[in-house]
């Protein structure tokens, strides 16, 4: 399959259905694993990186699962290509710098993707829209049992699986979704429950994961430890505190509908006319308004068959899908006249906030 | 005491390296130092950044082997990159490690999913280890039948 199909297409969990695909947007799971004998690829020099690449490549995609897969070296992506991938969070941003040594390997539903040579011999990934960690980790458990058959796998009988970084050592498991969460952020919520979850061994990432940005209250929670607890039970507890902050994400919508519709609706509002009569705009003003949409659908400020749209820019806002609809290089500036544009022809029908009766009243007298 | 290396500037940078277990000093001024990439001793190991501050001075702590004998990655190596060199690298550094380890998960021991071909040669080792501590128990109480009978049954596992 050709790059191009990965490119037009977007993939099975963009298109957001899922169970409480409201708030969650995604769910990912992804295990590390290496191969005994072989330096870890940030040590293994150039030949037995390829060496590397050689023993694993043919092995993934001989998987059933990956058959019709789309797999290409690193070098033969071009840097924009790559972005786009890193946008949809098929590879990492660190996979996204590797060249010659290293491969990406994904299925055709965009469901599965595996990167050869990142900071591990290979880290496979499974992501579904909505939470639904357990599935996703089935999936991604079933592809490394049948790999393990073809692969001599590091692993040592006190540590578990043996990881480039001792952070991920023991089943080399990370599991996370990510949660939208407007109505915390708003009433300034949002970082006692950061607090809350820290303190059970639990992370609380931007949108890109380590480092990066809360854009368009959007927040990545993960596992932090990966020794010492099987994987499902890692799975289970992630999961239990993911409930959890929907339920708190869900009170803090319906106080602010109750206690403070102005607000709400002054946010919404602003999205609304923002988004549709702006001429430049940044990725990061396009991510946090269009949050704020989303949030006026899910509280049916807007009608359910205007959701499509609204998840949809949120992937065509970001730098590299805007890139790469136009042949020539956008410079910045370009970029934010272009996102512009693209976002008021998608919303040129898109209704007013229907606020009827959901308005605070003026005190009467007013001022 | 001058720089080993351009034999004109005072050294400055005293530099003691461990390679293949033989202690070597190196002295150097500040441009050839830089020049051959000795880092700064007082800046910010990147191993600190990425997995805690003392997570640098943990493995040195560990003492025993300082280089791996498998892929060579060192104490250093490990101290400016945060990751290790290659699976060996945790039996080599096992003893700074396992601090470090201590610190950052819930427990010491892996307690999921085991590879399928890994799972009978682990149980397979288990049975081994319980024969021979059967075997040496026999011997000590001077039983020579069962003794004998371990004697077998192992060279049966081991065939």
């Amino acid at each position: 399959m050709a790059i191009h199909n990965i490119l037009t297409n977007t993939g099975e969990w963009l298109r957001g259905d899922g169970p409480h695909s409201q708030i969650v947007v995604s769910s990912r799971v992804r295990l590390a694993r290496n191969l005994r004998g072989f330096a870890f690829p940030g040590w293994a020099k150039k030949a037995e990186r390829l060496a590397i690449l050689d023993a694993v490549k043919p092995a993934v995609e001989a998987l059933p699962e990956m058959a019709e897969a789309f797999s290409v070296y690193s070098q033969d992506l071009s840097a924009l290509e790559k972005q786009v991938l890193v946008e949809r969070h098929l590879i990492s941003r660190e996979h996204a710098a590797k060249g010659v040594g290293s491969a990406v390997v994904m299925n055709r539903k965009q469901t599965i993707s595996l990167m050869i040579n990142e900071e591990d011999h290979l880290r496979m990934q499974g992501i579904r829209a909505g939470l639904q960690l357990r599935n996703v980790f089935k999936m991604i458990d079933k592809l490394d049992s049948q790999l393990e058959e073809r692969l001599d796998l590091a692993f040592s009988p006190q540590l578990g699986y043996l990881t480039a970084c001792p952070t991920n050592v023991g089943t080399g498991m990370r599991a996370s979704a990510m949660v939208h969460l407007p109505a915390l952020v708003l009433s300034e919520q949002i970082n006692q429950v950061i607090q809350a979850v820290n303190k059970i061994g639990l992370a609380v990432r931007g949108l890109y994961g380590e480092g990066t940005e809360a854009l368009g209250n959007l927040f990545q929670v993960s596992n932090q430890t990966t020794l010492g607890e099987k994987e499902e039970e890692i799975i289970e507890r992630l999961n239990k505190v993911i409930l959890q902050i929907i339920e708190h994400e869900q009170n803090a919508r319906q106080m602010l509908l109750q206690k403070k519709p102005n607000t709400l609706l002054d946010h919404i509002g602003r999205g609304y006319g923002i988004l549709r009569h702006a001429y430049c705009m940044s990725s990061k003003e396009a991510l946090n308004l269009l949050s704020f949409m989303k949030l006026g659908i899910d509280l049916a400020f807007f009608p359910e068959s205007y959701r499509q749209p609204i998840d949809e820019l949120f992937m065509e806002t970001q730098p590299a899908h805007l890139q790469k609809g136009t042949p020539q290089k956008l410079a910045a500036e370009e970029r934010d006249t272009l996102r512009a544009e693209i976002i008021r022809a998608k919303l040129i029908d898109f209704p007013k906030p229907a606020t009827e009766g959901r308005l605070e009243k003026g005190n009467g007298s007013g001022g | 005491m001058n720089c080993d290396v351009c034999k004109q500037t005072s050294a400055t940078v005293f530099l003691t390296q461990i390679v293949d277990g033989k202690m070597q000093k190196v002295n150097l001024c500040e441009p050839c130092s830089k020049e051959k990439g000795v880092t700064d001793p007082t800046g910010f190991a990147l191993a600190d950044l990425l997995l805690g501050l003392g997570a640098a001075q943990e493995i040195e702590k560990g003492g025993g082997a300082v280089k791996c004998p498998t892929c060579g990655f060192s104490h250093a190596d490990f101290k400016k990159t945060g990751r290790l060199g290659c699976a060996a690298c945790y039996d080599v550094f096992s003893d700074g490690l396992s601090g470090l380890i201590k610190g950052m998960h819930k427990g010491t021991a892996h307690v999921g999913k085991v590879p399928a071909r890994m799972a009978k040669s682990i149980e397979r080792e288990q049975e081994l280890k319980d024969l021979q501590r059967g075997l040496r128990k026999a011997v000590a109480e001077e039983n020579y039948e069962s003794a004998a009978q371990f004697r077998d049954q192992i060279k049966n596992l081991q065939a």
